[in-house]
């Protein structure tokens, strides 16, 4: 099956008056129609970069270097404005952090939601009406029909990101963008618009990708997840086996780092030494190795690719052991204990 | 005002002396148009109410966490216990003294033992000056060390004890990351020998890994120093790992009080449990949860009774109109007309 979405060796530069920055480097990956693909990473990891390279939106001066972005069979990222902007709504919904801010405080709402529904498709004024009110009760919103006349600011924050997922859905989309959707959102209202979201993207059998920093959000919506680091892929595999059984050091630091309601209290954090590099001062070889326990020669000068890790793929030199210099084994054993599953055997005594 | 949650002296005689008070504690906001406008619109006075009788005990070495979603006052008690924010009544004591009522010296002496993190490391330092000087105001301002040297050195042991090198001193806090402000921060609001520290959402700004850095700091700070922190947060799994005891505000009232393990392993208010339920959790991955409904009211008109019930699954008739009575169930004090009496210890399954 073709994949809604595939994103091949994307590199975004960022040129400055000290060089050029690479936000995004060599990164490549797939959304299966149907599929929710969350992608997680701290700030600066290059998440909101990616959604925005997608949707032909970066900020200038970023541009896409090199690589390549396919909807469908169509390639996307070289189209001019013009074209970029029929995919945009109409084949890409988008839906993003703040809902106050992607509304038009002086429109009403159904004003809106019709413009969207008629720039998109060709029907009478009232027939968009009629759709626009269809797609509030969609959404959950009750008395979908008076609340079309209502303003943005008569909505609360719910409510509000309820019909921004309606004006994402209004064109029928193959894939939505969701950049941060419940962020701005209180604990009970965000478990209300995952499952709106989770649920008519499944009955439309739309993909999605889900950008949040939130590991919770990912674990309970996302069917695959990617983990970012400094602009790099660092794991992408199945929500479980990330969530589980982490194969990259990074991401299993970040998941013994994540305080759960089901771990026990009394135990301390695990905790990744230092912090995440700004862009201009990655360092050299793989991203993460001041930062890693497990980092060993070859992590220091070369860049590691994307590797087969158990069940996931990971860009980690742990992974692989068939080719290149070994790390010391007193490191793979140390891995291995880990719950880092590795390619090769460890050693004589690697058990 | 109503006079719910009558008192809650029944705290159990511990080897914890309490260290902090509240009593009855209420702060209302005037959110009313001037008064031109009110007479030739024709408009009443608009109140919000913020705090509505509120009583906590903190005592000495413990992590008291207050959890809520926006709007329900969480730091606006923050700032009526650090000192910044007048209540309109009730009292807040701190190792016996009154901080609303003391003037002069007395006040000033136990000022200095209070201190308070905030959540925005990017907006709680000064850009123009140096780490050293931040570090050292609360030193110069309470009088503590006059010589310069040795305030410089007292700068350097504090920067050490938060995890930053004593050479930091000299930088700018653009020089560093969330997670290092976060422990500057840390280190400004130890230089005046606190007892009592409130940690204002502490760690929303940062990033997962940095997180956990600093919540460990705070735990071992804690026990080194042997602190005790009012620790308020929206993240229930955070709470979890930090508190001792934990409060659960809705709309301005505490709905339940209890003992951190009590709390999470036995949640008696439905609108804690709703909370518990809500949480996405890595720990939850696969499992369908029933979504709540409805938002959190607004807190200018909120509901009459108890504020939860429009929302609440077990809703009963008089829930509408009567406030409920604080009611203690085990170690926990819960504010629900169904442990009324007594009688219900599991008024539904568990």
């Amino acid at each position: 099956m073709n994949p809604t979405l595939s994103v091949k060796n994307l590199r975004v530069e960022i040129p400055t008056r000290r060089g050029v920055l690479t936000a995004i480097d060599d990164l490549s990956f797939d959304i299966a129609p149907g599929e929710v693909l969350g992608v997680v990473g701290e700030s600066g990891a290059g998440k909101s970069i990616t959604g925005s390279a997608i949707i032909g939106l970066l900020d200038p001066p970023g541009r896409i270097a090199s690589g390549e972005i396919r909807l469908g069979k169509e390639r996307i990222d070289n189209l001019p404005p013009s074209a970029m902007r029929r995919i945009r709504g109409n084949r890409i919904g988008m839906i993003f952090q703040d809902p106050l801010t992607s509304l038009n405080p002086l429109y009403r709402i159904g004003e809106q939601l019709t413009e969207t529904i008629l720039t998109h498709e060709r029907m009478s004024a009232k027939a968009a009406w009629e759709k626009a009110e269809r797609l509030l009760i969609e959404v959950g919103i009750p008395a979908a029909g008076t609340r079309l006349s209502s303003y943005p600011h008569q909505f609360s924050g719910g409510m509000r990101q309820r019909v921004v997922i309606a004006l994402a859905l209004a064109a029928d989309p193959e894939l939505v963008i969701a950049d941060e959707p419940t962020t701005a959102l209180d604990v009970s209202v965000q478990a209300q618009i995952i499952s709106l979201l989770k649920r008519l993207c499944k009955d439309r059998g739309t993909s999605v990708m889900l950008i949040t920093h939130d590991m919770g959000v990912i674990a309970e919506t996302a069917d695959r997840v990617c983990v970012l680091y400094a602009g790099r892929l660092a794991e992408i595999g199945a929500v479980r086996d990330v969530v589980k059984h982490a194969q990259h050091p990074y991401s299993l630091g970040l998941m013994a780092a994540i305080p759960s309601l089901s771990g026990n209290p009394d135990e301390k954090l695990e905790q990744i030494p230092g912090s995440m590099p700004r862009l201009g001062a990655i360092p050299e070889g793989c991203a993460f190795n001041p930062r890693c326990t497990y980092a060993f020669e070859r992590c220091r000068m070369e860049r590691p690719a994307v590797y087969p890790a158990g069940a996931s793929r990971a860009s980690c030199f742990l992974h692989d052991l068939a080719g290149g210099q070994m790390p010391p084994t007193e490191t793979l054993r140390r891995a291995e204990a880990d719950g880092i599953l590795l390619t090769a055997p460890a050693g004589e005594g690697g058990r | 005002m109503n006079n719910q949650a009558a008192s809650m002296q029944a705290v159990p005689a511990e080897a914890n002396a309490p260290l902090v008070e509240v009593r009855e504690l209420h702060r209302v906001f005037d959110l009313s148009k001037r008064w031109l406008n009110r007479v030739l619109e024709g408009s009443g006075k608009v109140v919000l109410t913020a705090v509505d009788g509120v009583d906590m005990t903190i005592r000495r070495g413990e992590t008291y966490a207050l959890v809520g979603e926006s709007g329900s006052g969480k730091s606006t008690i923050a700032k009526m216990v650090v000192g910044l924010l007048p209540p309109t009544s009730g009292t807040v004591h701190i190792n016996g003294v009154d901080i609303w009522g003391e003037r002069g010296a007395r006040q000033r002496q136990m000022r200095r033992k209070i201190q308070m993190i905030f959540q925005d490391p990017f907006a709680s330092l000064n850009p123009r000056w140096r780490v050293g000087s931040i570090v050292a105001e609360p030193i110069k301002a309470f009088g503590l060390i006059a010589d310069a040297h040795d305030r410089q050195a007292r700068v350097g042991e504090l920067l050490s004890l938060v995890g930053l090198d004593p050479l930091d001193a000299g930088k700018f806090p653009h020089e560093f990351s969330g997670g290092q402000r976060q422990r500057i921060a840390i280190a400004r609001a130890l230089a005046s020998e606190p007892e009592f520290i409130v940690c204002d959402e502490p760690t929303s700004a940062l990033d997962v890994s940095v997180q956990a850095q600093v919540l460990n700091l705070l735990r071992d700070l804690q026990e080194r120093l042997g602190l005790t922190y009012l620790f308020i947060s929206h993240n229930l799994a955070v709470v979890r790992h930090m508190a001792t005891r934990v409060g659960v505000l809705y709309l301005g009232r505490l709905v339940e009080e209890a003992p951190s393990r009590e709390l999470f392993s036995e949640p008696k208010h439905p609108y804690t449990r709703m909370l518990l339920d809500a949480v996405p959790d890595i720990g939850m991955e696969g499992v369908e949860r029933e979504p709540i409904a409805g938002e959190i009211p607004n807190p200018v008109n909120p509901p009459p009774g108890c504020h939860f019930n429009p929302r609440c699954p077990h809703v009963m008739e008089h829930c509408r109109t009567t406030v409920p009575p604080l009611c203690e169930v085990n170690q926990a004090n819960v504010l629900c007309h169904l442990y009324e009496g007594g009688a219900l210890a599991r008024p539904y399954g568990i």
